[in-house]
């Protein structure tokens, strides 16, 4: 990365992605050009088979596009290849799953500590930034416990801040609060809320108006295509 | 090497989190490694136990004997060594330190000792007293003979200690007489104890002078003795052999063109012959463990590539977390090489309990000794079975795309 960061993070444009099944061509983007800038907070929504799926697997790097160019802090992702895409993941995107997808055999603090495994820290620091990043979520006292042994809003505590943890230009929400009861998705928002006030950009996908109402920006897609992109005050305390 | 390190350590702990089924795949290179090591460590001890036997005969010996190939001796025309044959080699022939004939019982009755209402069966053999030297054996209690005894012929001798239990005698037996065939011979010393070979005591026997041995054997005129000696210069070793040749020859008067009615062995090919059975019978097992560890192998490939679809998910996690496609490959791969070496080391230690115990149930059979070649080599083996079968379920693993992985139900 250049030394100073660009305020632009994300940069599409013309990006296309296609599927093609057959003779059937499916484009699941179809020409998106978008930029976001830093401590953006931006909400993605769509019917599904919109596209949203395809363009957050691209901007998180699982994904290339197949025209058009993907710009992730000033750097051409479309170049890169496979473990510059994995270093990409691991140090400029934070995921954050509709299903946790922590993994079940590892402990909380395993789990938050495993990013930090990929780029050669040693154990000792990664104890110490995984426990803090725990403690910063409220469960500086849960670092043993294994996924099957937290709630729902505790797993996804750990899921942040183990997306959190390295320290990533964006976190990336994929419906974040989809399995999780109105309670515990409030108090999950609360908290993707104070995240971003301490200055991360987010970009999530929601196919729900109140957690959209969230955010300051909602980019709406349809059939691969910007159909709206909205800046909005954001409601707090929602 | 911390990526490394740290594979090592997320596969210790997957092996664990599935004990039993790492157990259960391991099982196929338990069993391999198991008979190997059993097979090796009974046979090896067998032939550590030989050599070492050997090795009392000294590198730097020579044994001469006579030889008659099987259609003379159909023919009746047996070979022959005698006293004159030792005598030309011990004067004609340079550079030899100890020498000493030695004469075996021919006929039964020679062999019955007896002592008070006991009797028994030995081996009786007629010796110089150079056999001591020769043989590096010594008597533990009481003498060995001297050269007086032997050129008077008296009627002393020495035994092992087997001679004394089998016949009863007092624990004090030096200075004991006992019958040895028709004569009376009086023990005047009591070898060291040997132990058993293959369940066969090395402690039967009635060593006599070889004096007194032929006075015994008197009816036989003709007598066929074996010449044992010591050669002062190892490196000159071929050279006395050759020689010994050529005067045994001139004493037999055998033209050229005629084959020796002798050989000449060195205590190298005493063991040559037994250490061909021997590496033949390690030869066969180590191809059998190959197949059970090529068996065991599969097994292991088998059970990784429906890990990596178990873990799939996980796969995608890790990838999206940023594990390249070398850190899921490394982490597979390092995780069929732990099983394999955990496989090997179980294998190695039940194999070594198998062989210490079935050479120790059997009577008779020498302790089991496993070499560091065989266990280095099970390891390597195993190690080298870890990463054949490894590398394909682990290429699978690495080869995932994260978004499908991640979608994996």
């Amino acid at each position: 990365m250049p030394g100073k960061k660009p305020s632009t993070v994300i940069e599409f444009s013309d990006v296309y992605r296609t599927y093609t099944m057959g003779d059937q061509v499916l484009n699941a983007l179809d020409g998106v050009s978008l930029e976001i800038q830093r401590n953006e907070y931006v909400a993605v929504v769509g019917a599904s088979g919109s596209g949203k799926s395809t363009m957050m697997n691209i901007i998180g790097c699982l994904d290339r596009a197949t025209r058009g160019d993907y710009r992730l802090n000033g750097t051409h992702v479309g170049q890169m290849n496979e473990a510059e895409l994995a270093r990409a993941r691991n140090r400029e995107i934070g995921f954050v799953f509709q299903s946790f997808n922590l993994l079940a055999r590892a402990s909380a603090l395993k789990n938050v500590m495993q990013p930090l495994v990929y780029r050669g820290i040693p154990k000792h620091e990664r104890v110490k930034r995984a426990s803090e990043a725990l403690d910063r979520v409220g469960l500086g006292d849960r670092l043993d416990s294994r996924p099957n042994q937290l709630s729902g809003g505790q797993r996804q505590r750990v899921a942040i801040s183990r997306a959190l943890v390295g320290k990533p230009a964006i976190l990336l929400a994929d419906e974040p609060t989809g399995n999780l009861d109105s309670v515990t998705s409030r108090e999950i928002m609360a908290l993707i809320d104070q995240v971003h006030e301490q200055g991360q950009t987010i970009i999530m996908v929601t196919h729900e108006p109140d957690i959209a109402a969230h955010c300051n920006r909602v980019i709406r897609l349809e059939d691969g295509k910007i159909e709206s992109d909205v800046r909005q005050n954001r409601r707090v305390n929602g | 090497m911390n990526m490394l390190w740290e594979s090592i350590r997320s596969a210790l702990e997957s092996v664990r989190a599935h004990g039993f089924r790492s157990l259960l795949t391991s099982l196929g290179i338990i069993i391999g490694v198991t008979s190997v090591i059993a097979v090796v460590s009974i046979v090896q001890g067998l032939s550590y136990t030989v050599n070492a036997q050997f090795a009392g005969l000294g590198g730097n010996s020579l044994t001469v004997r006579s030889y008659t190939p099987f259609k003379q001796q159909l023919q009746g025309n047996l070979a022959k060594l005698r006293d004159s044959d030792m005598e030309a080699i011990a004067s004609r022939i340079d550079g030899i330190s100890h020498i000493t004939p030695i004469l075996y019982t021919q006929s039964g009755t020679q062999g019955i000792i007896s002592y008070r209402s006991q009797s028994s069966f030995t081996r009786v053999v007629g010796i110089g007293s150079s056999y001591l030297e020769v043989n590096s054996v010594y008597p533990e209690q009481g003498r060995f003979f001297s050269r007086d005894d032997d050129v008077r012929r008296r009627l002393v001798c020495a035994v092992g200690v087997d001679v004394i239990e089998n016949l009863k005698m007092p624990e004090q037996a030096v200075g004991e007489f006992f019958r040895v065939g028709n004569e009376w011979c009086k023990i005047v010393g009591i070898m060291e104890k040997r132990g058993e070979l293959l369940g066969f005591s090395q402690d039967d026997y009635v060593l006599l002078p070889y004096g007194t041995a032929k006075r015994i054997m008197g009816s036989q005129r003709d007598l066929d003795i074996q010449i044992q000696l010591l050669v002062d210069d190892m490196n000159r070793q071929d050279e006395v052999r050759e020689r010994i040749r050529r005067v045994l020859r001139q004493e037999h008067g055998l033209k050229s063109g005629q084959p020796d009615d002798f050989k000449v062995q060195t205590a190298e090919q005493l063991t040559e012959s037994f250490n061909t059975v021997i590496n033949t019978i390690t030869a066969v097992s180590a191809g059998i463990v190959g197949i059970s560890l090529l068996v065991g192998g599969i097994g292991i490939m088998n059970i990784m590539l429906v890990s990596v679809t178990e873990r799939t998910r996980e796969i995608g996690i890790l990838k999206a977390l940023g594990a390249t496609r070398q850190d899921i490959l490394l982490q597979f791969l390092i995780e069929a090489l732990v099983l394999c070496m955990i496989g090997g080391l179980v294998g190695v230690a039940i194999g070594y309990g198998l062989g210490a115990l079935v050479s120790n149930l059997l009577p008779g059979f020498p302790e089991a000794h496993v070499p560091l070649w065989a266990v280095t080599l099970s390891f390597g083996f195993c190690a080298a079975v870890g990463v054949i079968f490894g590398i394909v379920p682990a290429a699978k693993a690495a080869q995932l795309d994260p978004i499908d992985a991640l979608r994996y139900e």
